[in-house]
């Protein structure tokens, strides 16, 4: 064996992994094709250790129209003759160095798959975590991870809608950047990444390219790596307003005759792109290396190979075809370069200068290992989850301060700090902007909407990955259900620690069985995903944090719920529970818990049945246009979402009856499938009827009106000091 | 009337434009491709939002030089009616069609908000069926809104009614509070002395229809409608 470790840490193969391509190429591999597997071997590029889990997923929906892993992202079926595509994609070591660029780029990247696939880009959504903001490296992430997704966001003329962002240590040092796209297709324009015949051209079109990025897929993305600041060079460096002439360049050349396949060029760049779409085509393919127009001199084909320049994109073309689509790119002003062609066999061979470098097949090079692992719940878990809550303290400080501190804190307080410097009106689609629990967006020409959410909380998560995840798909889901939208499909973004440790293999094992079990209980397709692993901060794993991007079809987009109280006079309603406030139970993984006592642990639950009835009823009643407003009850529990309506809605609210001794459980618990309403007198009996006929408990609160807010007789908070804990309390808790 | 909606490699407010003043407003409407030089079948243009060449080097510094801008500035000469909107605005002032500048917003941030245009001058081709002193809640989406010329200027604009929207409150208060970007006097768009070249910062297209929070915009597109309609009458 001739190969160096050095050269295996590279490319980040094992020793075992190199063994086994030896053994089924029948010979040792070639320098680049050793470069080749290691991209694609990638975890990044080959889900090594998430292949197996992946598959176990709901795929199947009678609106499905491409399945997950078929193409770059699942495509679902809206009706009207539209189609959307969306997916999640994870940019979280790239911005751990370079935060700006590092955002950026995963922005472009998640673009590039959708528009890929033929639809218009109409929307993004951004799911973050960074450690606590009180430290300045995080302070330092936080602002180059926002002015990133900014600049290349609002350059390129797509609205970015919503998404969260959440601090814990447990980012600390690793933060995550997941961006979900969702795009949407005319009538049978849909793309597929594949050629049709052999002979069809390989065209790569947009940027030239350079030395940035090599390794992306390999090195940063798919191994633990303690001295990150060495990979700068692993980071990819966008240009937003040459993504926009690409796209709308790509998508006029979908309406050419003879352009039958386009690509993104991603993660791991040509290799990746041009190998898996050998591979969709079921054909080989010929690479004239030496063809790729380059930014810079004397890059060896190893480098061209593996270089992740952002902005390019590969067409497949029927030959003879090529001089109208090589016009348009002229057009545009960017560049179109045939760098192959497909055809009969099974290799992919790659020439430079008219030598042939290498001729591997690509079936080997595609089919990258798959680790299985035993699940092993570990002991330190069951010591969290067992924990006595009851133990916890009432703090000292009165309700109310506290009630104001909550509404302050990082993970809380409003994000209309972040989300104002993204551009959420282009494209004129914006019906619910961000602030609320999903956005919603009309389609034009078509009475019908979608709602997009993204959720997880990865404390819950950590505290239970089975029922943190059902967790996350019911609240990714009861998001848009307060709009009045109906679920129809989830993509996810796996982050996870590193794989190759028994802790993260349970949680690994464990979220996915959870997210399962609840897609499958709501009967709805998970059509894309992405794995990032090896996310670790100081040696220590980050919380599993699968995130949960959730699409929502509304059949009259006219007939939406929003979050803010309305009039005074109506009736203030709590869906899916027989009490107002919350048992000790609640506390478990709550931010209340983190955030006042500094503690994680107990024993998340969650009632599948109930959460999906309730959520059935809370659109039943939007849609028979009962609601005047409608809010999930989440982070902080039935309080905040009481203050939050409150203040979004400029008015105040009385909640009959107080919280009692263990105010503090009642008042911030957690317990899942609530929602909170209000409604008009009137349409109260009329509510009554929507839940009594499907089972869901409600419970009449309160009533909308006033300047403050009060909980029973003692509690009491002027309106105006709410208004100021929630909406200051971000740009407090993360400035210098 | 026909508009033409001219479209530089990176400008992506072209299809709300044509969206808001064919698709709700019903009339005619063309994209003008930065290339082309003719524009003699045009009623109105409208130079849409985005970030044209990239907004490389500075905002609109690439697209004066373009061929279409020679035909904008030709057509702007013969008195035909010319709207900027943000990176428009950016481009007419790059371009000289307007005085002034817009620097980086004093908070550099970029910026995305509702804003209400307080009216300074309703009697422009722009803004005739708005009232003196009415607002408008229509949308700014910017990095660089904050306008600023020299004092002659400004003096000049003032003096001469050609300051056609100012940042306010909803009640029409002009406050420094509520100016999102620092621009001298609130200014949020201006016309040159004929009249007929405006540049606003907010974007009209953006509040097209109520259902996407409001159609305020509508207001401009209607003046400019009315105006050039009985023109021709």
């Amino acid at each position: 064996m001739t190969v160096s470790k050095e050269t295996l840490d590279e490319i980040a193969l094992s020793r075992s992994e190199y063994e086994a391509i030896v053994e089924r190429l029948g010979r040792e591999p070639e320098p680049l094709e050793l470069g080749l597997f290691g991209a694609l071997w990638s975890e990044h590029c080959g889900y090594k250790h998430t292949k197996a889990l992946l598959r176990t997923l709901p795929s199947s929906s009678k609106r499905l129209l491409v399945a997950p892993g078929a193409e770059n992202a699942g495509v679902i079926d809206l009706g009207d003759g539209l189609a959307v595509a969306f997916k999640i994609e994870s940019h979280n070591h790239p911005s751990a160095i370079e935060p700006f660029e590092g955002a950026a780029t995963g922005v472009g990247g998640i673009i590039r798959d959708i528009f890929a696939m033929g639809a218009r880009p109409i929307a993004l959504l951004n799911s973050l975590r960074f450690g606590q903001p009180d430290n300045a490296r995080t302070r330092y992430l936080l602002n180059g991870v926002i002015g990133g997704i900014s600049s290349y966001g609002n350059c390129i003329g797509i609205p970015d809608v919503g998404g969260e962002i959440f601090f814990s240590d447990a980012y600390k040092g690793n933060p995550l950047v997941n961006a979900m796209c969702i795009g949407l297709i005319e009538d049978g324009k849909m793309a597929s990444a594949s050629a049709k015949e052999p002979g069809d051209l390989l065209l790569l079109v947009g940027a030239d390219t350079g030395r940035d990025g090599i390794h992306g897929a390999s090195g940063l993305a798919s191994r633990s790596f303690e001295d990150q600041a060495e990979m700068r060079s692993a980071v990819q460096v966008g240009n937003p307003f040459l993504e926009k002439v690409l796209i709308e360049a790509c998508l006029e050349a979908l309406d050419l005759p003879g352009v039958v396949g386009l690509q993104d060029c991603g993660a791991a760049g040509i290799t990746s792109a041009a190998i898996e779409m050998a591979e969709r085509s079921g054909m080989g393919l010929k690479l004239l290396i030496d063809e790729v127009p380059r930014r810079e001199e004397g890059m060896t084909p190893y480098e061209v190979m593996l270089s992740e320049s952002q902005e390019r994109m590969l067409l497949a073309v029927t030959p003879g075809k090529e001089g109208p689509v090589l016009d348009l790119f002229e057009k545009w002003d960017l560049d179109a370069t045939i760098i192959g062609e497909f055809e009969l066999g099974e290799n992919v061979r790659i020439f430079d200068n008219g030598v042939e470098l290498t001729s591997t097949p690509v079936i080997i090079l595609t089919d990258a290992p798959e680790y299985k692992f035993i699940s092993v719940k570990p002991e330190w878990l069951t010591v969290l989850q067992n924990a006595d809550l009851s133990a916890v303290p009432v703090p000292s400080e009165s309700p109310a301060s506290v009630l104001l501190k909550m509404l302050a804190a990082p993970n809380i307080a409003s994000r209309f700090p972040i989300f104002r410097q993204y551009d959420y009106h282009v494209q004129t689609n914006t019906v619910v902007e961000p602030g609320g629990d999903a956005a919603v967006l009309r389609l034009k020409g078509s009475k019908r909407g979608i709602a997009l959410s993204t959720d997880c909380n990865g404390r819950i998560c950590y505290l239970d990955p089975e029922v943190g995840t059902a967790i996350a798909v019911a609240e990714a889901c009861r998001n848009l259900s307060v709009t009045g939208a109906v679920p129809v499909a989830l993509t996810d973004g796996l982050n996870f620690g590193n794989p190759e440790t028994p802790d993260v293999q349970f949680q690994l094992n464990e979220s996915i069985a959870g997210m399962s079990r609840a897609a499958e209980a709501f009967g709805i397709p998970i059509v894309s995903g992405n794995a990032s692993m090896y996310n670790q901060s100081a040696g220590k794993d980050i919380y599993p944090t699968p995130i949960i991007g959730s699409l929502g079809l509304l059949e009259d987009v006219e007939k939406h719920s929003t979050a803010g109280f309305k009039s005074k006079g109506d009736v203030i309603v709590l869906l899916g529970t027989d009490s107002v406030w919350d048992d000790i139970d609640g506390l478990a993984g709550s931010e209340y818990l983190d955030f006042i006592h500094r503690k994680v642990e107990g024993q998340p639950k969650l009632d599948l049945e109930l959460e999906i009835r309730t959520q059935a009823a809370c659109r039943e009643a939007i849609a028979s246009g009962l609601v005047a407003s409608a809010h999930d009850v989440s982070d902080g529990g039935v309080a905040i979402a009481i203050a939050e309506s409150a203040v979004i809605g400029g008015i105040g609210a009385t909640i009959t009856e107080g919280p009692g001794d263990r105010w503090d459980a009642a008042m911030f618990g957690e317990s899942q499938s609530r929602i909170l309403l209000s409604v008009s007198q009137e349409n109260l009996k009329k509510l009554e009827a929507v839940t009594g006929f499907s089972n869901v408990p409600m419970t009449v609160i309160g009533t909308v009106g006033g300047d403050s807010l009060s909980f029973g007789d003692s509690i009491s908070v002027p309106l105006a000091e709410a208004d100021n804990a929630w909406k200051n309390g971000f740009s407090l808790a993360t400035s210098d | 009337m026909k508009f033409g909606i001219v479209v530089f490699p990176g400008t992506w407010s072209e299809k709300d434009t044509h969206y808001a003043v064919n698709g709700v407003l019903g009339q005619d409407a063309e994209y003008i491709w930065h290339g082309d030089g003719q524009l003699d079948q045009y009623d109105a243009i409208v130079l849409p939002g985005g970030f044209s060449y990239g907004d490389f080097l500075r905002c609109g510094a690439i697209a004066r030089f373009s061929p279409v801008m020679e035909a904008v500035r030709e057509f702007a000469n013969r008195g035909g009616p010319v709207l900027g909107i943000c990176n428009g605005f950016q481009v007419l002032c790059e371009s000289g069609l307007l005085p002034g500048v817009l620097m980086r917003n004093d908070h550099l941030e970029f910026r995305c908000i509702w804003t209400d245009l307080k009216v300074e001058n309703a009697s422009t081709m722009f803004t005739s069926a708005a009232a003196d002193g009415q607002t408008l809640h229509i949308p700014m989406s910017h990095g660089e809104g904050n306008y600023q010329a020299d004092e002659a200027t400004i003096e000049q604009l003032e003096g001469n009614g050609q300051v056609v929207f100012r940042y306010a409150d909803a009640a029409g208060n002009v406050t420094s509070e509520i100016n999102p970007n620092g621009s001298i006097n609130n200014i949020a768009g201006i016309v040159n002395d004929r009249g007929n070249v405006m540049g606003m910062m907010p974007h009209p297209e953006k509040a097209s229809e109520k259902l996407i929070g409001g159609d305020d915009g509508n207001i401009i597109f209607n003046s400019m409608i009315e105006n050039i309609v009985s023109s021709f009458a």
